[in-house]
């Protein structure tokens, strides 16, 4: 219970924070991109994004990285991502690729233990890397196609099939989840989010400067490196660009 | 930690081909006449090599230095890539409705973009070291992919592959994908809806409003 109040308050702050600060600019024309429907929605929800980003969890980022030194960075995000093998290996698993769950258990035991309890990667350096798996993923492997892209309130960038993917990891197979201490369980929690958004802030100043519509940007590249982590790194080419050149070319679809 | 990898991938797209726009330094010049003919994967890989190389030695450009940027570009990497293709792909269907003055226009301010993100990035590449993955293509191929890994002293690889089309002048890049996602597809939108708005002339002023709002806050 008292777990449930304070996140009712911590969120009432954050609609507070985010209704300060007005509504997102909708450009004209928006759904019309067949792989984002939802657009208009999608809008509203990232600009909510980034004005709580704005105001709470960047600053907390930032603080984290200029308080805690980059070795010390380093071996607290390989921790977190130590717990996330197993994720990887059940996906693996259902994309029938037992070889790499089999590296993926592999790397936990020898990272948990020769690796301090993940905080040193041993095994990328024994040559096993990591690999990058979720539900989404092979859902996508299974064939489903990405759906409607989709925000997420607070967690960014989605897609519906994703979505289903994360509920899934989150419930399933994330070990923290499983924790039966649940002050514990949530200090790791914000601790994992801590360390993930801080470990988005170089990439960050770089999409500074790319982006001309920082939301298309990023949805376009969320919905690209998807489908790249379907097919791990190298999906086929989906049309030759040079067809949009050719007179009366319809566009081919976009998605998988 | 699929977003990590996304805005790191955001990130790295900046990156944009330590090789198709950073420098080569002025000894490997001499390699350039060969290189235009050389197979796409050595191509690729003298040009990894030289930029990573290049960026190594010169703090200037690990400071990133617009000037000094362009300058090699201008000089060194341009023999490599087509920025007109990157471009015309980029802008897509309207290219056909452009001038040639039009044309000129938004490849000069799409390269300035693209000089200006990668000048955010390098300071980082200079830790990394370029890994060739095994490249086939038949003797007739004329449009290949060439896949790389970037790797950095520590942590995970990277992955950086190139889109090359044969040319009379040899082989040029014309695209770069980082860790999954092509640069040219990821303007498509972006530019396709900035036409929408105010036509091909509304395209080139945003961009030449992004360039210019860029530069006066790098300076």
């Amino acid at each position: 219970m008292m777990l449930v109040r304070r996140c009712g308050r911590v969120l009432a702050a954050l609609a507070l924070a985010a209704a300060a600060a007005g509504c997102a600019t909708i450009p004209p024309g928006a759904g019309s991109n067949p792989a984002d429907p939802l657009e208009v929605y999608n809008r509203h929800v990232s600009d909510f994004n980034d004005r709580v980003d704005r105001a709470l969890f960047k600053p907390l980022a930032e603080f984290y990285e200029a308080v805690v030194p980059e070795l010390a960075r380093e071996c607290i995000n390989n921790a977190f991502r130590n717990l996330g093998e197993p994720v990887n290996a059940i996906n693996n698993l259902l994309q029938a690729k037992p070889a790499e769950a089999m590296t993926d258990v592999l790397r936990l035991f020898w990272n948990s233990t020769v690796g301090l309890a993940g905080c040193i990667d041993v095994a990328a350096k024994a040559g096993a890397p990591r690999s990058n798996e979720d539900f989404g993923q092979t859902l996508g492997v299974w064939g489903f196609g990405p759906g409607p892209y989709f925000v997420l309130p607070l967690l960014g960038p989605s897609s519906v099939r994703d979505t289903a993917g994360r509920l899934f990891d989150f419930l399933r197979t994330d070990p923290i989840w499983y924790l039966d201490n649940i002050r514990l369980r949530n200090s790791l929690v914000g601790a994992r989010f801590v360390d993930f958004r801080a470990s988005l802030l170089p990439a960050e100043r770089v999409l500074d400067v790319a982006a001309i519509d920082r939301y298309q940007f990023v949805r376009d590249a969320y919905l690209q490196l998807r489908r790249s982590l379907v097919y791990d790194g190298n999906p086929p080419r989906l049309r030759d660009p040079e067809e949009d050149f050719e007179e009366n070319g319809a566009p081919l679809p976009r998605s998988k | 930690m699929t977003t990590r990898n996304l805005v790191l991938s955001i990130a790295l797209t900046a990156l944009l081909g330590l090789a198709a726009l950073a420098p080569l330094p002025a000894a490997h010049a001499q390699g350039a006449a060969s290189a235009a003919v050389a197979a796409p994967d050595a191509l690729v890989r003298a040009l990894s090599d030289d930029v990573l190389e290049a960026i190594r030695k010169d703090p200037s450009l690990q400071s990133g230095d617009i000037a000094r940027l362009n300058a090699l570009v201008d000089d060194k990497v341009l023999p490599y890539v087509n920025f007109e293709k990157m471009t015309r792909l980029a802008v897509g269907r309207s290219w056909r409705e452009a001038t040639p003055e039009q044309r000129q226009a938004l490849t000069r301010e799409f390269r300035a973009l693209l000089v200006r993100t990668y000048a955010g990035a390098v300071s980082a590449a200079k830790d990394y070291q370029v890994r060739l993955l095994p490249f086939r293509a038949g003797p007739n191929d004329t449009d290949v992919t060439v896949r790389t890994q970037a790797v950095p002293s520590r942590g995970e690889p990277i992955q950086l592959d190139y889109r090359l089309e044969k040319t009379d002048a040899g082989w040029k890049i014309y695209d770069v994908n980082v860790m999954g996602i092509w640069l040219v597809e990821n303007y498509r939108n972006t530019f396709a809806a900035e036409v929408s708005r105010g036509g091909i002339d509304g395209l080139i002023r945003t961009l030449v409003e992004r360039n210019r709002a860029l530069e006066s806050k790098a300076s």
